[in-house]
C-alpha cells in the first residue's frame, strides 16, 4: 500500500474532526483551548500534504504563519483565561454565559 | 513499505494523543497527550519532507505553548479532575454527534476521492524536497510574503502587551493583598 496525500488529508481531517468534538463537549476552558490547537494541526497538515502534492512551498509558508498565530492565540487565550478564574476560581465555560449582552 | 510504516505508526501516535486531549479528565494529563500528538505531527511533516516546519513544530508547539499550558494549569490550580458526565448539557452532546456524524460523512466522501489527481495551481515556488526545503521556504517568507511576514511581528507584540495588561492584578486588588499579608 502507497500512501498517497490523500491518506494525509484524512489524518488531517480526523484530528480537525476529534479537536472540534471536543471543544463542543468539555467545559475546562484550559481543554477548550488544547482542542483548538488539534483543529490547528489538522489543518497544518492538509496545508504540508498539499505543498507536496502540488510541489508547491507556499503550503508550509501557510502553515508557518498558522504556527505564529497560534502562539498569539494562546499567549493571549490563557491571559483572558488567568483573569476569569482569578475573579472566579473554578469558572467553567457555562459560568461565562454573564458575558453575555 | 517503510514510508507506509511511519505514515502508521505516527497516525496511531497523533489519533492516540488527540483522543486522550478529549477524553482525559485532568487537564494535566491532556496538556501531555497534546505533545504526543504534536510530535506525531511532526513525524508526518519529516515524512514529507517538510523539515523545517518539524523543527519549529517541535521547538514552538511542545516547547513553548505546552510549557505555557502547563504553566497557567498549575498556577491556577485548576488541575482538579473533571466528571466529564456532569459537565454536558444535553444540547451541547447532540451538537457534538451531529458535527462529528457530519464531519465522519464528509470524511467517507474524501476516502472515496483519495486516488483522484488533485488539481491545482502549477508550481511557482520550485520543488520543496531535499536540503532545499529551509532556502526554498526562506526565499518564500521573504520575497512573496515578506508584508504578511512583517505584519506577524506586529501580532506577536499585541499578544505579549495584551498578555501582560490582562493578567496583571488591578491597582485596587494589589494593594489589597499587600494588606492581607501584613494581616497575616
Amino acid at each position: 500500500m502507497e500512501i498517497t496525500t490523500g491518506w494525509y488529508l484524512v489524518l488531517g481531517a480526523l484530528l480537525f474532526v476529534i479537536g472540534g468534538t471536543g471543544l463542543l463537549i468539555r467545559r475546562n476552558p484550559l481543554v477548550m483551548l488544547m482542542c483548538v490547537e488539534l483543529m490547528l494541526n489538522g489543518v497544518n497538515l492538509s496545508f504540508v500534504a498539499f505543498a507536496r502534492q502540488l510541489d508547491d512551498i507556499g503550503g508550509q509558508t501557510v502553515v508557518f504563519f498558522v504556527l505564529v498565530v497560534a502562539a498569539a492565540e494562546v499567549v493571549v487565550g490563557l491571559g483572558l483565561l488567568v483573569a476569569i478564574l482569578r475573579r472566579q476560581p473554578g469558572a467553567t465555560a457555562d459560568d461565562l454565559s454573564a458575558l453575555r449582552g | 513499505m517503510v514510508d507506509t510504516l511511519v505514515f502508521i505508526i505516527a497516525a496511531a501516535i497523533c489519533l492516540t494523543g488527540a483522543l486522550g486531549v478529549i477524553l482525559a479528565r485532568n487537564p494535566v494529563h491532556s496538556a501531555l497527550m497534546l505533545v504526543m500528538t504534536l510530535f506525531g505531527i511532526a513525524v508526518q511533516f519529516v515524512a514529507q519532507e517538510a523539515h523545517f516546519l518539524a523543527a519549529v513544530q517541535v521547538i514552538v508547539y511542545a516547547g513553548a505553548i505546552v510549557v505555557l499550558f502547563l504553566f497557567v494549569i498549575m498556577l491556577l490550580g485548576v488541575d482538579r479532575a473533571q466528571n466529564l458526565e456532569l459537565s454536558i448539557l444535553p444540547i451541547q452532546r447532540w451538537a457534538a454527534l451531529v458535527f462529528a456524524g457530519g464531519s465522519l460523512l464528509l470524511l467517507g466522501a474524501l476516502i472515496v476521492v483519495v486516488n483522484e489527481p488533485v488539481t491545482g495551481a502549477e508550481a511557482v515556488g520550485g520543488t520543496a524536497s531535499g536540503d532545499e526545503n529551509v532556502r526554498l521556504l526562506a526565499r518564500s517568507l521573504f520575497s512573496d510574503h515578506v508584508y504578511a511576514f512583517e505584519l506577524t511581528s506586529l501580532l506577536l507584540v499585541i499578544a505579549v502587551i495584551g498578555a501582560v495588561v490582562l493578567a496583571r492584578k488591578p491597582k485596587a486588588t494589589q494593594s489589597a493583598a499587600v494588606e492581607e499579608q501584613g494581616d497575616n
